[in-house]
């Protein structure tokens, strides 16, 4: 703990605050179809996209409607991207000839970049052509983000509006997020990212010239390319020098830039943030742990501004902030705390030296609170606590700001419940921005709510009890438990950071997880444009003395409480047996 | 059948306008203005590429700094960490391993293996508990090479972000010339 470690914090959350209401106010301009400073820019852009589009822009759908097209569009993403993976070998832009990816493997992957998930179980400068990352995966990051941000809109249109069955229209809401919010500040933040080392051609891998050639030991290898075995079965290895290296190459920059803004998280190698050609320096990693945070933090103030009510939107900011502070303070005091078992506290392992330890670990909370999921330092090798904290953001929601879009669908669902548990305690009908919240609205919202949970347990049990499940461990003991759970929690909450060390490119968990991702990410969109469908049919009675005011810090504190005890009650039994006990075992030397 | 056809022109307009437009803008800009860093920022001696200032290379003489840990030994397609838990007994080794190679007083990164497996930087601390094998295996005065370790060292970037530290590929070319 130094002196520049608070000041980096402040500034921090300094940035992080002053940001929110510029951008927020920005993009709720945006998203009411309104001019902005934009507009001469690339107006004749957008309608030109509605004219190839072949769409009419002025008519908005129901809720019925809005699914329908996201879905669609969604899907056909899915399958362009999916088809590029399957034949990357015969496509241009593949220097490095990169062979076709598995099914299993492209499946997994496609569904993952499709659900804004980006779990990755595959290193890209290894597996990915040019082409797949920069017209399938990188795009994914675009419209991933994008349609998070219209179900939100969707959503808030359902509140704000009155007798209705009208919802906006998603090609539009779609057009305009991307067109005016996350292009822009892609583009300047990719070119901020290069000036800092951050890689960005297409190139093929340059080879370096060793000034000191080393020997190495590798596994020998037959005519065929199989691993030599001795006669007790034994890899067979021989001594090699080596007098090259690699230098991977291509358009990374313009990835990651995007990738931290769409709160994505997949990489463009295989090591993320913590890679040097991703993340080459302080500033870089300030930076980009910013964008995680900027524009779900911002859309909650966007959310106030279109609601009416700015209050509205600081009151659900502050339980946020409340929460993410929490979980930092805990990860960041459970690193810095002595491991018997290594005889080290403020351990380096799985870190970068330029970042250090707090970046490690500010980094660590930022990307599991939001559905961001990139790493710059190796979960599996943090501090039971601070593992703990990563899996249970995830578990919770990724509510705290969340997931573009997602994050604040997320938490007004937990808006929802909370004001239905208030209105249960003083015996009134619970209302939210003076709309009642009845019987259909609160069954949608639990199944939004429970959806994520049951298939983390379930798929983690499936996980734990399986020979399929078990054979992909890199840690055993407590730790192995926190490695299956933590897979499953990323997937289903679309998340896509991992204790990495689980070998996750298996049929088993490459399906498995394909499934939980999806289920993730639409059991959540349908309840929520359900619910926007059915809020936005109803009237707006004006606030009277019995109504349960959603503004002051009552109800934040209170909202805290719901999203504790509803995750507590969900989560404490499994959590209990992997990285707490871990946490008591490790504190008495146990290793594993 | 609307929406299916309305989608599939929406997913094109967006391939294009996301996928292909976007990063060959980027590309574009990014060659005029940052050509070296757009590159991978390779280190150039002669005609040779030598490295690049952001990956790290293994060096074994006793005559080189030694970069931090790689539990990829420094594979760069792909590279990796350990990804060891806390408690476990692999890693409690390997840290010992470490402690053996670079001695009780080694710094807390040499003994630990990077996130990248490619961590171009050891600590201050590491390089100048290194300065007296090197200057010994280069028949160099201990105060010549720390003076370089210092010349190479690097102060949190802007004074407060990020970490101290020394370039290792950098350092060690530097010794070369200073032959």
């Amino acid at each position: 703990m130094h002196e520049h470690d608070f000041i980096q914090l402040a500034l921090y959350f300094g940035a992080l605050i002053l940001l929110t209401p510029l951008l927020g106010g920005f993009m709720a301009r945006v998203f009411e179809g309104e001019g902005n400073f934009l507009s001469p820019a690339l107006g004749w852009l957008e309608r030109l996209i509605y004219r190839l589009g072949g769409i009419n822009a002025k008519r908005e759908m129901t809720w019925l409607g809005y699914l329908g097209a996201l879905l669609a569009f969604n899907f056909v993403g899915f399958v362009v991207t999916l088809a590029q993976m399957l034949t990357q070998a015969w496509l241009p832009l593949n220097p490095q000839h990169l062979p076709n990816v598995p099914f299993a493997l492209a499946l997994n992957t496609a569904v993952s970049f499709m659900t804004n998930t980006n779990w990755q179980a595959y290193s890209g400068e290894a597996t990915m052509s040019y082409l797949t990352q920069m017209t399938g995966l990188a795009v994914h990051n675009f419209t991933s983000a994008a349609t998070g941000i219209a179900v939100l809109l969707a959503l808030v249109r359902g509140l704000v509006r009155k007798q209705t069955d009208r919802l906006g229209n998603f090609w539009v809401d779609l057009t305009r997020s991307t067109l005016y919010v996350l292009l822009p500040l892609s583009f300047v933040f990719a070119l901020v990212l290069v000036s800092q080392g951050v890689i960005q051609n297409f190139r093929a891998y340059d080879t370096a010239k060793l000034i000191a050639p080393y020997t190495t030991q590798v596994a020998k290898t037959d005519a065929s390319g199989q691993p030599v075995k001795d006669a007790q079965g034994n890899p067979v290895m021989e001594t090699q020098s080596v007098t090259e290296q690699t230098i991977p190459q291509g358009p990374a920059a313009s990835q990651i830039a995007i990738k931290q803004l769409g709160t994505n998280g997949g990489g463009f190698f295989g090591q993320n943030s913590a890679h040097p050609f991703e993340n080459p320096t302080p500033l870089t990693n300030f930076l980009e742990m910013l964008a995680i945070l900027l524009l779900p933090s911002a859309l909650v103030y966007t959310f106030g501004v279109m609601v009416g009510d700015k209050r509205q939107g600081w009151a659900i900011w502050a339980a946020m902030l409340v929460l993410l502070i929490a979980g930092f303070a805990a990860s960041w005091m459970a690193e810095l705390q002595m491991n018997p078992v290594t005889h080290l506290a403020a351990s380096m392992e799985g870190k970068e030296q330029r970042f250090g330890v707090m970046n490690s670990v500010l980094w660590s909370t930022a990307t599991t609170a939001t559905s961001n999921g990139s790493v710059n330092a190796m979960h599996d090798s943090l501090s039971p606590i601070a593992g703990l904290i990563a899996m249970l953001n995830i578990q919770i929601g990724e509510i705290i700001f969340g997931g573009i879009g997602c994050g604040m669908y997320g938490m007004l669902m937990f808006v929802i419940l909370t004001v239905f548990i208030a209105g249960l305690m003083v015996g009134r009908t619970p209302e939210y921005l003076g709309k009642k919240i009845e019987a259909p609205e609160i069954r949608w919202a639990i199944v939004a709510i429970l959806a994520p949970c049951v298939l983390i347990l379930a798929g983690a049990a499936i996980g734990v009890v399986g020979p399929a499940g078990v054979a992909s461990l890199n840690n055993s003991g407590p730790h192995g438990l926190g490695e299956i759970l933590y897979a499953f929690s990323s997937a289903a909450g679309n998340n896509g950071s991992a204790f990495a060390g689980l070998n996750a490119n298996t049929n088993f968990y490459n399906y498995a997880l394909a499934i939980c991702m999806f289920f993730g990410r639409f059991l959540i969109i349908l309840p929520v444009l359900a619910i926007a469908g059915s809020m936005a049919k109803k009237k707006i009675a004006p606030p009277s003395a019995g109504t349960f005011p959603t503004t002051g810090p009552t109800f934040s504190l209170l909202l805290v409480g719901v999203i504790l005890i509803v995750a507590g009650l969900t989560f404490f039994p499994v959590l209990s047996l992997g990285p707490i006990v871990e946490h008591f075992l490790m504190l008495a030397g146990r290793t594993f | 059948m609307k929406t299916t056809i309305q989608s599939i022109r929406f997913v094109i307009i967006f391939t294009v306008l996301t996928g292909v437009i976007y990063p060959l803008a980027v590309t574009a800009v990014s060659k005029s203005l940052f050509a070296k860093k757009a590159n991978g920022s390779l280190i150039v001696s002669g005609d040779k590429i030598v490295g690049s200032e952001l990956l790290a290379q293994k060096f074994q003489s006793a005559k080189y700094f030694w970069p931090r840990p790689s539990a990829a030994d420094y594979a760069t397609v792909a590279s990796g960490a350990s990804n060891k838990g806390p408690t476990s007994a692999d890693l409690a080794k390997a840290i010992d391993a470490n402690r053996a190679t670079f001695g009780d007083d080694a710094p807390a990164d040499l003994l630990t293996a990077s996130a990248s497996g490619l961590d171009p930087h050891i600590s201050p601390e590491a390089a100048l508990q290194q300065v007296s094998r090197v200057a010994d295996a280069r028949k160099l005065s201990h105060d010549q090479v720390q003076k370089l370790v210092q010349k190479f060292t690097e102060d949190s970037q802007l004074g407060f972000l990020g970490e101290p530290r020394v370039n290792v590929l950098a350092l060690n070319l530097a010794l070369d010339e200073l032959m």
